[in-house]
Order: structure tokens, then C-alpha cells, then sequence
């Protein structure tokens, strides 16, 4: 106690000098000495116990504030997703976790952030325990859900993803099935013009022989253009599950790579209408293919006399939203659904004719998802194809650069 | 949405909630066990899915007897009688639901010789996309998100167009090979019943959005 006397600032002399003011008063007024002096004594007391105090009441809830406000910003700033539930509804939760979950799950009932059969049951459990949940943010992901009770009400959920080790073995046997089919084809007509040309090089007449060296020259680059789609293919998969964190200009980026996909001679065709002041959490070089994928596409597969339209605007919910324009013969809807599947190709001839590998949308499906985009394709027989990717753009506000 | 001067009634909703999210979690499930075990032609997880479908009728009963319980004591009005009658329709809906997945898992021993069906290989990816509307609408529903309710809506076209692609799909292939049509007639009825599944989750996104804002979402189409 003589400690925090010591700590406590200067002496209290304003109060004391009031109490004495008020008993001297107090006399006056006739009151007994005895009491007067009795309530001095007990007045100036007490104004010296509560001098001492405050050093005490400021220390006492100072420990509450470690404990509950700075855990709620330790957790709110922890990278891994991590949640406080409390008699069964989501307390605090890390910006991590809301921002895999939701922001409306503090203050909801736990289910609704865990809806999962094995969530529940680990819940329903009262004790502390591991559970593999599948599908909780997005419909292929696996996150491990580690649940530890604090006390019998509240309970600590910690998430740690598993998506991507599982991705990885089933993008492997998709890639070999499809692939080696796809490689196969123009490694079959190089190798028959090869052996052709070498049995009888001699007896073929110049014509022809050029007319195989060109064959064996077109599907040469067919399978060198499908090897690097297929390699910036299996680059995207693998860095799926990291979210692009640099902040791109989309306006300036998609006008540079549209000029370079049309090149000098079809860049009269191209028409943009671009809104400049977006920005987007992106991978450059992966944006830009996917303006370069669409603009091809647009070009290579509407009518060579209309103009392609490339846009840029502002959708709904701040998102960015972009969109490729052809004016051509469009894709029958029953096409619709497969067309961002591996090789998949309306017509065939016509695609490889053209040059393509038939990954071209797969890539850009997987680059949308990665930005946590979406991609729309729409499409009118006799009047074109729109393809729509709405991509999150970053807002005015500097939130989280860092 | 305000708290409540009375907080039970705030913790009968939450708890309401709380229980079609729950119902919601295992539907997604089962829908999506029964796609895979009709990909790989498991029959031991067809028949999980078939007994799992008993936890979801148990809960709808539980949302039930909750959601009158809470107009009976509490007679809620305005937004708040709206989010009881929508956790009512919803519980429903999904029910139906997790009733199309048993449908589609009961199915699966009745297709024969499986690895020769090419439209075996659209069902998973139509299943694919109906299974993302489900998920989606039930985040929806979660975060009172009317706008991820309209894309669910918008999404139930695409889920159209796989249907009447395979639809045709499939009465080519029984045209070509009519020893299969009695397989290839249990193959369109899973292509149907998920199918039903789109119509299903589109309807929650109608209660969500309605839920959330008032008003039923504008018809697009026709």
C-alpha cells in the first residue's frame, strides 16, 4: 500500500483544503466540535485512500484488456484462418477466416460458417479435435479443422488448408490421359511425312515434297504451341490456391496485350471502350494472357470483316468487368457448357485449321480463378460470342497492400 | 439485421438458421457422394447416401417444429416473419434436394456396363455445376447476399443447356444401341433429377433474395 502511496502523483491538496473549508462551515453552522473534527478525520481519510486507488483500478482492468480486446486483434491479424466460437455462435474471427467464410459470420450461429456434416459433428463432439472438411469455402476445397475448448463454453477452430496437395495428384492423371492424345496427332503426321520423304526423297518431284516439309513445318508448331499452352497451363494450376496480390492497371494492361495478340494486320479490328481507372489484384503476365487468349479467340473465330469489341467497366459490387465482343456465326448453346474443358472443340477442323490447341479458354478459366473471378460466355447463333470475366477490382480505399 | 429487445427470440432465429445451414451441409454432401459413386459405380456409397437421406427429414422436422414454435410465442412481424416463412420454404427445398441425390444414388446399380457410356461422362460435370449452385446459394443464404442469389439464378441456365445436351446426347446413343436403353433411360433420369436439382437451389435463391430484400427477383427469361 506505502508503494502505491508513493507512486500516486502529488498530495491532494485541493480536496483536503474543500473538506476543511466544509467542516470550518460546518462549526459555524454549530455543529459539535467533536463531530466536526470526526468527520475531518474520516473526509481527509478517505480523499487519501482514494488518491491511493486509481494507480489500483487502472491496473485491475488493464489485465482485462490484455486479455480479451488485444486477443481479439491477435487473432484478427493472424494469418492462418482462425475462429473464437462461444456458446455456439462465431465470437471473433481472424480477417483471414472472414475473408474465406464471410463477414457475416461473427455473431451467427457456428453452422452457418461450418455447415459440413464433419464440421458439425466435430462440433456437436464438446471436445477438442481434428476434422477433414471438404467444401467449405469453395466446392473442391479440403481444409483441416482443428477444434481446441478453451472452457466448457468457448472453443479456438483453427484452419489449415489441404486443396492443394490434393489437387495435385488428380491434375496429374487428367494431364497424361488428355495430353498424350492431343500430342499425339501431329507427332503421327510428322513422323509419316518424315518416313515418306526419306523412302523416296528422290523420286518425289519438288512440289510435293515442299508441299510435305510446309505439312511437317504447320504441325511442328502446332505441337510447339501446345506444349507451352500446356506448360502455362499446368504453372496456373499449380499457383491456383496463392492469391495474386500485385495491384495492376486492367485498362492499360488489357489495351497493351490486345495490340499485341491482333498484331499490325488486324489491329484496325479491334474497338476498345475501356474504363482506365480500374485496378485489380492480379498476375500481370497471367492477365495478359488471358486478354491475348480472348482477343485471338474473338478475331480468329467472328467474321474478319466486323470488328471485335474489348470493354472495360465497372460491374456490380465493385467488381471489374470485361468483356470480348465478336460479331460472327456464335456458338450453338449445347456447346456452351464444355467449351472451357481441355480440348474441347465445336468443330474440330476448323479450330485446328486455325492453329488452335484447344486449350486456349481452359487457360483462362483457370487464370479467373485464380483472381477469384468469374467467367460467363455468351452466345447467339448468326450474331456473336460475348465472353465476360468479372474479376474483384481493388477498391479506392488502401486496405491491405501490404 | 437489429438485435432484438427480446434476445431469445435473436437466438431462435440464429438457431434456426443455424439448422438449414446444417440440413444444407449434408444435402451438398449427398448430392455430391451420389455424383461420385455414380462416376465410379460405388454402390457402397450409393447406399450411404440413400441412409444419410434420414438425418436430413429429421432435421427438416426440427426446422419445423422451431419455425412454429417462433410464430406461435413470439408472432414475429415484417422482416422478421419473412425470415421464418423463408427457413421454412428453404427447409423444404432442400429436403427435396437431398431427396434427388437418393433418387440419383438408388439408380446407380441399375446402369449396366458402364465404361461404354460416353454420356457417363457429362452427367459428373453437369453434376459439377448443379452442386455449385447448391453451395452457392447456401452461402447466400448464410450471408443474406441477395446479389450471389441472382448468380445462382442466372447459373441454373447453363445447367439447362447440359441437360438438353444430354438429353440428346442420350437418345442418340439409345437410337445406336438399343441393348442399352434400359440403362441409358436410368442415365436421363439422373441427368432429370439434377436437372431438378438447378430448378431446386434457384428456387432457395428466390426465398434468399426475397428474404433479404423484400421483393422476388426480376424474371429474365420469358
Amino acid at each position: 500500500m506505502g508503494e502505491v502511496m508513493d507512486s500516486g502523483s502529488e498530495q491532494p491538496i485541493g480536496p483536503i483544503l474543500i473538506a476543511a473549508i466544509a467542516c470550518i462551515a460546518l462549526a459555524l453552522f454549530g455543529v459539535g466540535l467533536a463531530t466536526v473534527a470526526g468527520v475531518f478525520i474520516v473526509w481527509v481519510g478517505s480523499i487519501f485512500l482514494a488518491n491511493a486507488r486509481p494507480p489500483q483500478i487502472e491496473s485491475q482492468p488493464d489485465t482485462d484488456i490484455i486479455s480479451s480486446k488485444s486477443m481479439g486483434k491477435l487473432i484478427k491479424h493472424s494469418a492462418a484462418p482462425l475462429l473464437v466460437i462461444e456458446g455456439g455462435k462465431v465470437t471473433l474471427a481472424s480477417r483471414s477466416a472472414q475473408r474465406l467464410l464471410g463477414k457475416h459470420i461473427i455473431g451467427q450461429d457456428v453452422r452457418m460458417a461450418f455447415r459440413q456434416p464433419q464440421a458439425i459433428k466435430l462440433l456437436n463432439k464438446q471436445k477438442s479435435g481434428l476434422a477433414i472438411i471438404k467444401g467449405l469455402a469453395r466446392r473442391r476445397d479440403i481444409w483441416r479443422m482443428k477444434l481446441q475448448k478453451i472452457d466448457t463454453s468457448m472453443s479456438v477452430i483453427e484452419l489449415t488448408s489441404l486443396t492443394a496437395e490434393a489437387d495435385i495428384s488428380r491434375a496429374h492423371t487428367d494431364f497424361v490421359a488428355n495430353a498424350s492424345h492431343e500430342l499425339r496427332t501431329p507427332l503421327a503426321s510428322i513422323i509419316g511425312y518424315v518416313e515418306t520423304l526419306r523412302e523416296d526423297g528422290t523420286g518425289l518431284d519438288s512440289n510435293t515434297s515442299k508441299k510435305f516439309l510446309e505439312t511437317i513445318h504447320r504441325e511442328a508448331q502446332r505441337l510447339e504451341a501446345l506444349v507451352s499452352d500446356l506448360m502455362s497451363l499446368s504453372r496456373i494450376e499449380a499457383e491456383k490456391h496463392d492469391e495474386p496480390s500485385d495491384i495492376i492497371e486492367f485498362g492499360k494492361l488489357i489495351e497493351q496485350s490486345a495490340r499485341d495478340a491482333a498484331g499490325a494486320d488486324r489491329l484496325d479490328r479491334v474497338k476498345f471502350e475501356i474504363d482506365d481507372t480500374l485496378q485489380i489484384k492480379g498476375d500481370a503476365q497471367q492477365i495478359e494472357q488471358l486478354v491475348r487468349n480472348l482477343t485471338d479467340n474473338a478475331l480468329k473465330y467472328g467474321d474478319p470483316e466486323k470488328p471485335v469489341s474489348l470493354q472495360l467497366a465497372e460491374g456490380k459490387e465493385g467488381q471489374a468487368r470485361f468483356t470480348v465482343t465478336d460479331r460472327g456465326a456464335g456458338i450453338d448453346p449445347q456447346h456452351l457448357p464444355h467449351l472451357t474443358r481441355r480440348f474441347y472443340r465445336t468443330d474440330p477442323g476448323r479450330s485446328r485449321a486455325a492453329g488452335g490447341t484447344g486449350l486456349g479458354l481452359a487457360i483462362v478459366k483457370h487464370i479467373v480463378e485464380r483472381h477469384r473471378g468469374r467467367l460467363d460466355i455468351e452466345s447467339q447463333l448468326g450474331e456473336g460470342t460475348s465472353v465476360i470475366v468479372r474479376i474483384p477490382a481493388v477498391a479506392g480505399e488502401v486496405d491491405q497492400v501490404s | 439485421m437489429a438485435e432484438h429487445t427480446v434476445k431469445a427470440f435473436d437466438e431462435d432465429i440464429t438457431r434456426l438458421r443455424g439448422l438449414i445451414a446444417e440440413m444444407g451441409g449434408l444435402a451438398e454432401v449427398a448430392l455430391q457422394d451420389a455424383l461420385e459413386a455414380m462416376a465410379r459405380g460405388d454402390e457402397t456409397l450409393a447406399d450411404k447416401v440413400v441412409a444419410g437421406d434420414k438425418k436430413i427429414d429429421a432435421l427438416e422436422s426440427e426446422v419445423d417444429k422451431l419455425a412454429v414454435r417462433i410464430i406461435a410465442l413470439r408472432a414475429p412481424m415484417a422482416d422478421d416473419l419473412r425470415e421464418v416463412i423463408a427457413a421454412l420454404k428453404i427447409a423444404g427445398v432442400v429436403e427435396r434436394i437431398g431427396d434427388y441425390s437418393k433418387n440419383i444414388a438408388r439408380r446407380i446399380g441399375q446402369i449396366e456396363d458402364r465404361k461404354r457410356f460416353e454420356p457417363l461422362t457429362l452427367l459428373p460435370a453437369m453434376g459439377e455445376l448443379a452442386g455449385e449452385m447448391v453451395h452457392d446459394v447456401l452461402t447466400a443464404y448464410a450471408a443474406r447476399d441477395p446479389d450471389l442469389a441472382l448468380e445462382v439464378i442466372e447459373a441454373d441456365n447453363k445447367v439447362d443447356a447440359f441437360y438438353d445436351s444430354i438429353f440428346r446426347n442420350l437418345v442418340s446413343h439409345m437410337v445406336e444401341n438399343p441393348a442399352t436403353i434400359s440403362s441409358a433411360a436410368q442415365l436421363l433420369f439422373v441427368a432429370r433429377n439434377i436437372e431438378r436439382i438447378g430448378d431446386h437451389a434457384t428456387n432457395v435463391a428466390e426465398m434468399v433474395h426475397f428474404a433479404a430484400t423484400g421483393v422476388y427477383p426480376p424474371d429474365d427469361d420469358d
